[in-house]
């Protein structure tokens, strides 16, 4: 039987093979390729972007997200776990894993990405008098602030925060333009990573607040590297990218992932079974079948079957 | 003399006998394979493993010098593009050797471990892979990881993998997960060793006498 044969040591026709020589030939041919490669196509290294630079290049994105992290309605204020409470996140039918995984990275947005770090800054006194007002509202009064501060921004033409109506808006419009300032004087790249502490080496905080911002994803989508457009595989210039997660990013391209509010978990659940699947291969029947059915053993072992041909 | 194969009384002498009664030097090494190993397609494993030298060998450079240093450095520059190559054909050659073993149903005769350590090695090497693009502290990495931890946060891992802490991210691409990929591979070599290589589908009882 086949399978006896296969489970047993071979004592048919052997060849010479030396495994060593193969391993120096693959290190000299494939260290020849990577050189070649690399000297002649390089790596991309698009420079990151800073808060300073998103300031500056576009500040009235920049204003309504401090007012959108003040008011709470921010992507990250909304977000859910780990972040906060204020969501339950995505769900696959009813398992909820993304609230399994608990609030363990708690962000408030208005004290994080905002008051916070202008408590940390030498600020003029319009500054230091908001974040005076701020801190001695309630939390309902904050958020009435912020909230219709947010609002008159997004009612205006390009969110031009310069030219909102007048209101009842608190200290949220001396807060936000602080921080603008700051931001654009370079001030806020090391505060809101650093929150305070000496080292730093994680940018949760930073990274979370520029993603509230559109001018991440329109530079990134310039770049061809949006969600639609086959996402995070690709990166910037005309390279490779992670081609390997081209299963995992091919379902946010098609329905019904596409449009689902529960994308990501419906994505990774998929990939989750297809990755068990893939790991257990040889016990799946039907699926360990398959290279019976589809002979392209036939190719791979042409010399062995032709000097072997099947009796009839 | 005492032999050690039939009266290991140690645990050493034991851990001995169970590696060696497994993989004797002939086998662990040997200067012949069956006739029927005469494939191009067998080729792709050892370039696989070739390939992994050079990701780790440039990444070793890269981490001497440190995670900034190839942004101002045009010889640190031309390392990472070599480290960038090195894992583009490390996933190429690992690929095209996957899908041979599946189609030779690689796993036939008591092989399934060695199919599931090559799966787990694919796995870990795409995870690892991952981590090294998050850390590039460039504007791939800002975009890529944070767009990333919406499908990681979505099913509760981003709670304990947080891709937007580029300490965390560096620890694991240098640390954590070339030591489990490192890990899974020898076991898996050590595993083709033992098992040989797969002989031909209906290959019969009859053929493998020379």
């Amino acid at each position: 039987m086949s399978t006896d044969l296969a489970s047993r040591p071979w004592t048919g026709a052997n060849r010479e093979y030396d495994l060593a020589k193969e391993l120096v030939v693959a290190l000299l041919v494939v260290g020849a390729l990577v050189i070649g490669l690399a000297f002649a196509f390089g790596s991309p290294d698009e420079p990151s972007i800073t808060l300073q630079t998103w300031a500056k290049a576009a500040p009235a994105d920049f204003v309504s997200t401090a007012a959108a992290e003040l008011a709470g309605t921010s992507g990250t204020a909304t977000y859910g776990p780990p972040y906060n409470s204020a969501a339950d996140g995505q769900t696959i039918g009813p398992l909820n894993l993304q609230k399994l995984g608990g609030v363990r990275i708690p962000v408030d947005t208005a004290q994080a990405f905002v008051v916070g770090p202008l408590h940390r800054q030498v600020g003029t006194a319009e500054v230091t008098a908001a974040l005076s007002a701020w801190d001695a509202a309630s939390a309902d009064q904050q958020a009435s602030w912020a909230g219709a501060y947010s609002d008159a921004i997004a009612a205006e033409p390009d969110g031009d925060y310069t030219k909102v109506a007048t209101g009842d808006y608190g200290p949220a419009p001396a807060l936000s333009a602080g921080l603008l300032a700051a931001a654009q004087a370079g001030g806020l790249d090391g505060a809101l990573g650093a929150q305070g502490q000496f080292f730093s080496t994680d940018y949760t905080y930073p990274l979370l607040f520029l993603a509230d911002g559109a001018y991440l994803e329109d530079q990134a989508r310039a770049q061809h590297l949006g969600g639609d457009q086959w996402g995070m595989m690709n990166e910037t210039g005309n390279y490779p990218g992670q081609s390997w997660l081209w299963l995992y990013t091919f379902w946010y391209q098609i329905e019904p992932f596409s449009s689902s509010d529960n994308a990501d978990a419906w994505v990774w659940g998929l990939m989750m079974v297809l990755t068990l699947g893939f790991v257990l291969v040889p016990f799946i029947p039907g699926v360990r079948s398959i290279p019976r059915w589809i002979p392209v053993h036939r190719l791979i072992w042409r010399d062995y079957y032709r000097n072997h041909p099947r009796k009839t | 003399m005492t032999s050690h194969v039939e009266h290991a009384s140690t645990w050493t002498g034991r851990l001995r006998d169970r590696f060696f009664g497994a993989l004797p030097p002939d086998k662990l090494l040997p200067e012949e394979q069956p006739a029927y190993v005469a494939s191009w397609i067998y080729v792709f494993g050892v370039a696989t493993i070739a390939a992994l030298a050079f990701v780790i060998g440039s990444g070793l450079v890269l981490t001497l010098e440190g995670p900034l240093w190839y942004h101002s450095s045009s010889v640190g520059h031309y390392v990472n593009s070599v480290h960038l190559w090195s894992v583009e054909l490390f996933f190429l050659f690992m690929v095209v050797h996957l899908w041979g073993k599946f189609w030779m149903a690689a796993w036939r005769g008591r092989r399934a471990a060695t199919w599931i350590t090559g799966a787990i090695c694919f796995l870990a090497s795409v995870g690892t892979a991952f981590t090294g693009y998050v850390m590039q502290t460039n504007f791939d990495a800002q975009w890529i990881s944070t767009q990333a931890k919406d499908g990681l946060n979505s099913v509760g891992i981003g709670a304990w993998f947080n891709v937007l802490d580029l300490g965390q991210m560096l620890l694991f691409h240098v640390a954590l997960l070339p030591l489990v990929l490192g890990g899974i591979t020898v076991w898996h070599v050590l595993l083709v060793r033992k098992h040989g290589v797969v002989p031909p589908i209906d290959a019969r009882e009859e053929e493998t006498t020379s």
